[in-house]
């Protein structure tokens, strides 16, 4: 069966004045109908950048230079202006981090639906209004009449957030990209964040491409993972080996620094260095510096994907 | 939990509201304001006779003083003018076009400057830098200068009877297309923070279409300054009106506004008529006054970091 998201080798380049830095290199994985995958990296590894790619609203001077996103059967990166605008907000949604951010502050939270509705269906007010109640009932919204009169700054946090998801469900799309929707909610606030959205895609049967830099939340929440470093997939697998058996030496350094994997009294672990500068990539694998399993071939050549032994995905010459 | 407010109940409950009631310069420029308003725009009303009318008044009784001078009359409480006018009548009416003149402009140099600020804003690139050079092409040139050279020749292509039929629409014109670059940098450097806050990419995930996004969700929020902008340019474009009109190139004498009598009056001054220049002088200065007042006001109100606690 053919998946509801396939990003095959997806290239992005950014022309600067002296260069041309590459910011996402082969980036390939599927989504299936209904597959919840997680896209965790640090700060800067690419992360939100192939969310925003899959919609094509990279910013100048930004563009994509290889690879294919297929979705339901379409070329994403082939389509027109017009043709894109048809999917995003309809097939695709996006939730973004900081929910007082993406409400307009200026306008009452029905104005925000109805547009929604109506930039995607030819309908009514009094029918999109409608579609708007249901929505926000089912992300379990206290009288949500009164909602709808309401300017974003009326209300807290969590339920800002819970007002994004229900904007994002409103023409039923088959896939959320919900980039680190939980970071500017405090923990309470995310679990109840997190569950709905399992619920929500479980229910519906909607594909979840999470972005996250918190291992907690993926693991979760997702049944896939996919690890990224300096703008590749070094690791991808299913969430549960991934996490309890790490296999890339990048992934096995990001699970060991988890302050529960660590001994009370003890220091906690970390991966020695940064992240390196898109500007001057090391030769070889870019994780190399930091690596402890590091040999000559690392230095030389650049390790691909490649399936191993235990059936995994990984990006690394050491793991067999 | 507490039910939700009709619009009049969240107005009288507001901040605003509050804040401005207990501004006693802020009401009392609000007051004297309307009243100006009011009897200006309802200059028909209010007016014992019509200054338009030749057949209503009598050269006879030209630069008769105020009532409550020696020699004055009760028909004249402010005197007449030099061709025997009702000082009062033909004041208000004055101000009725110096009014229209007013807000025409502002509406005008508005509408032109926030559709080039937000174009210019959003898009960017070449574009942006063509219409802001323009507009500081335009900056560059003094408004008089801009409405000197359009109305003279105007009145040279058409003739002085003609001009009089369309004074009105031709200085609002001028004034309102001098001064439009005031709105559109005022407009475009909010639209340059705006772009970047995230409730425009989400409405560009939503798949709005960019004329949307611009008027629909980022115009409203760039919209305070241009509201406090808005009252010091109707002040500043009534001032420009009786800048022209006193150097007589505004309003016609058979049609005066503030600006032009006191231009009409100035030449009597020495022979001791000096209510015909002062009284129009008064009430434009006032005007203005209480206009850029409540623009202070307004600006304090809109702006956090002036806060008065």
């Amino acid at each position: 069966m053919q998946p509801l998201l396939e990003v095959k080798n997806l290239c992005v380049e950014f022309a600067m004045r002296s260069q041309v830095l590459r910011a996402l290199r082969d980036v390939s994985f599927t989504i299936g109908k209904g597959e919840r995958l997680g896209l965790v990296g640090e700060s800067g590894a690419g992360k939100t950048l192939t969310g925003f790619s899959i919609l094509n609203l990279i910013s100048k001077p930004g563009y994509i230079s290889g690879g294919s996103i297929l979705f339901e059967g379409r070329d994403l990166a082939e389509l027109t202006i017009e043709q894109i605008r048809d999917i995003r907000g309809n097939r695709i949604s996006m939730i973004f981090q900081d929910p007082m951010m993406t409400l307009n502050p200026v306008l009452t939270i029905r104005t925000q639906m109805v547009e929604t509705i109506k930039a995607h269906q030819k309908i009514s007010d009094k029918e999109a209004e409608k579609i708007a109640l249901d929505k926000l009932q089912r992300v379990y919204i206290p009288s949500p009449e009164k909602r709808l009169d309401q300017y974003p700054h009326e209300l807290s946090g969590g339920m800002r957030q819970r007002i994004v998801i229900a904007i994002s469900l409103l023409t039923n799309p088959g896939l959320i990209i919900a980039d680190e929707p939980t970071t500017a909610l405090d923990v309470t606030i995310q679990a109840e964040i997190m569950d709905l959205l399992l619920e929500l895609c479980r229910d519906e049967d909607m594909g979840l491409l999470l972005i996250t830099h918190d291992l907690a939340v993926v693991s979760e929440v997702t049944q896939k993972i996919a690890v990224m470093y300096a703008g590749r997939i070094v690791e991808m697998g299913p969430t549960r080996d991934v996490v309890d058996h790490p296999e890339h030496p990048y992934t096995r350094g990001l699970i060991a620094a988890l302050p529960q994997s660590c001994d009370q009294g003890q220091r906690l672990l970390q991966i020695p260095g940064i992240m390196p500068s898109l500007a001057n990539l090391p030769s070889g694998c870019s994780f190399h510096p930091r690596c402890e399993l590091c040999q000559d071939i690392c230095k030389r050549e650049v390790p691909v994907l490649e399936t191993k032994a235990s059936g995994r995905h990984v990006a690394c010459f050491m793991v067999k | 939990m507490q039910p939700t407010r009709s619009r009049w109940r969240r107005f009288r409950e507001s901040f605003f509201l509050h804040d401005f009631l207990h501004d006693r310069l802020a009401l009392t420029s609000f007051i004297v304001l309307v009243i100006l308003l009011v009897l200006g725009l309802g200059a028909p009303f209010f007016a014992p006779s019509n200054p338009y009318d030749p057949s209503t008044y009598d050269l006879l009784n030209a630069e008769q003083p105020p009532a409550f001078m020696e020699n004055g009359q009760a028909q004249f409480p402010l005197g007449t003018d030099a061709q025997g006018r009702d000082m009062y009548s033909t004041m208000l009416y004055g101000m009725r076009v110096s009014l229209i003149i007013g807000f025409g402009a502002v509406l005008m140099q508005a509408f032109i400057g926030i559709v080039v600020g937000l174009i210019s804003g959003y898009f960017g690139g070449r574009l942006d830098s063509a219409l802001m050079r323009l507009a500081d092409v335009q900056l560059s040139f003094s408004t008089y200068m801009v409405a000197i050279f359009i109305s003279a020749i105007f009145q040279a292509a058409f003739g002085v009877a003609m001009y009089e039929k369309i004074a009105i629409p031709l200085l609002i014109l001028v004034i309102g297309f001098a001064e439009w670059p005031q709105y559109a940098r005022t407009v475009r450097a909010s639209v340059l923070a705006e772009k970047k806050k995230e409730y425009v990419e989400a409405a560009r995930v939503i798949g709005l279409s960019k004329r949307r996004i611009m008027f629909r969700h980022i115009l409203p929020n760039t919209l305070s300054p241009v509201f406090v902008i808005s009252t010091i340019q109707v002040a500043n474009a009534i001032m420009s009106e009786a800048a022209l009109s006193f150097v007589g190139l505004g309003m016609p004498v058979t049609m005066p506004s503030l600006g032009s009598l006191i231009n009409v009056g100035f030449e009597y001054i020495f022979s001791g008529s000096w209510w015909i220049t002062l009284f129009p002088g008064i009430v434009l200065v006032v005007l203005v006054l209480v206009i850029n007042l409540l623009g202070d006001w307004l600006r304090d109100y809109l702006n956090p970091k002036l806060y008065k606690g």
